[in-house]
């Protein structure tokens, strides 16, 4: 009985102006998809905050381990040829 | 057994570079529970607050008042739902929460078992006991838990019209009748101290070292609004506050902490009208989410 | 004109009202504030009518003059809007009925031969539509969901339709306004709500 009625919980994404990304600006309780749309428009967008909103049902959001930080992420960390500051170039080479 | 020491030795070690812990990050049961309790009685507040101020909704003296009181109660509502769900990123859920609050075992802010007895509570309200949270919890912006510090982000920016709102009602009928005048002058007797009791005990009595902090806060809180209440042609109900050159801050008397520890313990004015509110709401709402569920339920299958 | 005004005025006033009675009494938070903001809209739609008939009194009275300093029998609104809020049920029925009016209603009035008038009927539509899909798909919801709700949501509407016929029937003010070209000519919308609300309910009873 106790959980028979919780609505289940959704993550909310939204795109504050035409050509930005979707960004998570938090979560909320709704039935289904379509009320846990018009929720996030009445909660999450009451100042313009946004153009588009995507929402997720929480339990279909797989995410990276804390304890695989290491792992995942250490690696990039010394590939340094991947970014143009570790190349020279002769000062006052234009447009580069 | 080691293992245990090393992730308590790298959880602190995280808090003292003062990175953000997030959900699925290892803590301390202690640091869970706390941010739960924390949390979860933050977001009952701004849930009950709704009560006194919705109150004076449909007797809103004008359209633009109206509409004012309406956007800023919807905002506390909002600010409960975020603060909820940075708690149920803690493994509890909304339920499990709610259930705390209307069995009494959670508690919320003392503040909201006062009534709201006229309009001029209206501002009141908004520029002292909202002055005095916004305070208290611009630094919870920054505190460790990153859900809790986002959502505190979001609060606060969205906080900053409620005092202005506060103090303009104020000031309108400080420029009023002479009626509108007093009765807005009686509202701020009747809130002053509640919203000093905000910034928690006081000086000798408490232990912890947050409060040589909130010491501080609170003076700001004097200095600001003693001087506000100029502007408002007004008093504050305090016969010790007077201004010291030598401190450079205002001297201000001390709280009647008997008054606040029955309201404490549930004796105040509003205590059970509060939670019974509350209580009435989601019982009676019970159905309505059944409904729903029991529909959507029946979409998947169709689909 | 001005009576025709006070009767948008007064409709949109007293269901703002209404549903502002409703905060901090939600069945759960979301759906609290989703009403909030429904109240928030028609009462922002309440204060254009009110400004724009006490510009055309130019007698210096305000929106808040005409909103409150009139006595009860000046009030034109529809007998619907003020029906109490009742249960969640009886707050939805209520404000479907309206809704699916005051959908077609604006739509109808954004061509009013009174540019002001438009405005704000073109502005008002917006959200109106949010108003029609959001009591629609609770009407649905209720309808469907548990034998409790479903009785609950035909008790509501059985309760208040006999309100609905007089959002079709016209007062003398608002065939003035139609054959002057800045109203609505009801007879036009009546079949076109009409039709939604069947499409609603066969959606409602075809789940079952």
């Amino acid at each position: 009985m106790a959980n028979s009625s919780e609505f289940p919980l959704w993550e909310v994404f939204i795109r504050s102006h035409g050509g930005l990304n979707h960004k998570h600006v938090g979560s909320l309780h709704a039935a289904d998809a379509q009320m846990a749309l018009e929720h996030a428009r009445d909660v999450y967008t009451r100042r313009m905050e946004g153009v588009s909103i995507w929402v997720v049902p929480s339990t279909a959001i797989t995410a990276s381990d804390p304890a695989d930080t290491d792992p995942f992420f250490e690696p990039a960390k010394d590939k340094i040829y991947r970014h143009p500051t570790f190349y020279d170039i002769p000062e006052g080479l234009k447009h580069m | 057994m080691s293992t245990q020491v090393s992730l308590e030795e790298r959880f602190q070690a995280r808090i003292d570079a003062e990175q953000k812990i997030e959900p699925k990050d290892w803590m301390p049961e202690a640091y869970r529970k706390t941010l739960i309790r924390q949390i979860s009685q933050h977001a009952h507040s701004e849930v009950v607050g709704m009560l006194p101020e919705g109150n004076w909704i449909t007797r809103a003296p004008s359209l633009r008042r109206k509409v004012a009181l309406l956007a800023k109660i919807q905002d506390e509502a909002g600010h409960g739902l975020y603060l909820y769900s940075a708690a149920e990123t803690l493994g509890i859920s909304r339920e499990e929460l709610y259930n705390e609050l209307l069995s009494g075992k959670a508690k919320y802010s003392s503040i909201f078992n006062y009534p709201t007895l006229t309009w001029a509570d209206m501002g009141a309200v908004g520029w002292l006991v909202d002055g005095a949270a916004i305070m208290n919890q611009v630094a919870l912006c920054k505190c460790s838990y990153g859900p809790y510090a986002r959502a505190m982000v979001r609060v606060c920016k969205e906080e900053s019209f409620h005092q202005r709102q506060g103090f303009e009602l104020l000031l309108t009928l400080s420029k009023g009748t002479p009626e509108q005048h007093a009765m807005a002058q009686d509202a701020i007797n009747r809130w002053w101290w509640p919203s000093m009791m905000m910034f928690g005990p006081n000086d000798s009595d408490s232990p912890h070292s947050a409060q040589s902090m909130r010491w501080k806060i609170k003076q700001k809180f004097v200095d600001m609004i003693a001087e506000q209440i100029k502007v408002l042609n007004m008093t504050l109900p305090d016969p010790d506050l007077r201004w010291n050159e030598e401190r450079g801050h205002y001297d201000f008397g001390t709280i009647d902490w008997t008054e606040f520890n029955e309201v404490l313990k549930g004796n105040g004015p509003c205590n059970r009208e509060r939670l019974a509110a509350r209580r009435k709401a989601w019982e009676e709402g019970a159905w309505v989410r059944e409904a729903a569920m029991a529909h959507a339920a029946k979409r998947q299958q169709s689909v | 004109m001005r009576d025709f005004l006070l009767l948008l005025a007064d409709n949109t006033q007293i269901l703002g009202h209404r549903l502002g009675e409703w905060c901090g009494h939600g069945p759960e938070l979301e759906i609290d504030m989703a009403m909030t903001n429904l109240a928030l809209d028609l009462i922002g739609q309440s204060r254009n009518y009110y400004q724009y008939a006490a510009d055309l009194e130019g007698a210096g009275r305000t929106e808040d003059d005409l909103a409150y300093l009139r006595d009860a029998r000046e009030f034109r609104n529809c007998l619907l809007v003020e029906q109490p809020n009742g249960d969640f049920a009886h707050t939805v029925a209520r404000n479907f009925l309206f809704d699916s009016w005051h959908f077609f209603f604006l739509q109808a009035l954004c061509q009013s031969n009174d540019d002001r008038l438009a405005a704000i009927a073109v502005k008002s539509v917006k959200e109106v539509t949010y108003h029609l899909r959001w009591s629609s798909e609770w009407v649905i919801r209720l309808g469907d969901g548990t034998e409790e709700s479903h009785k609950r949501i035909q008790d509501a509407f059985d309760n208040l339709w006999t309100y609905r016929g007089e959002l079709l029937a016209p007062a003398p003010y608002e065939t003035e306004a139609a054959n002057a070209g800045y109203g609505v000519d009801l007879h036009a919308i009546s079949s076109r709500k009409c039709s939604t609300f069947s499409a609603l309910t066969q959606t409602q009873s075809g789940n079952e």
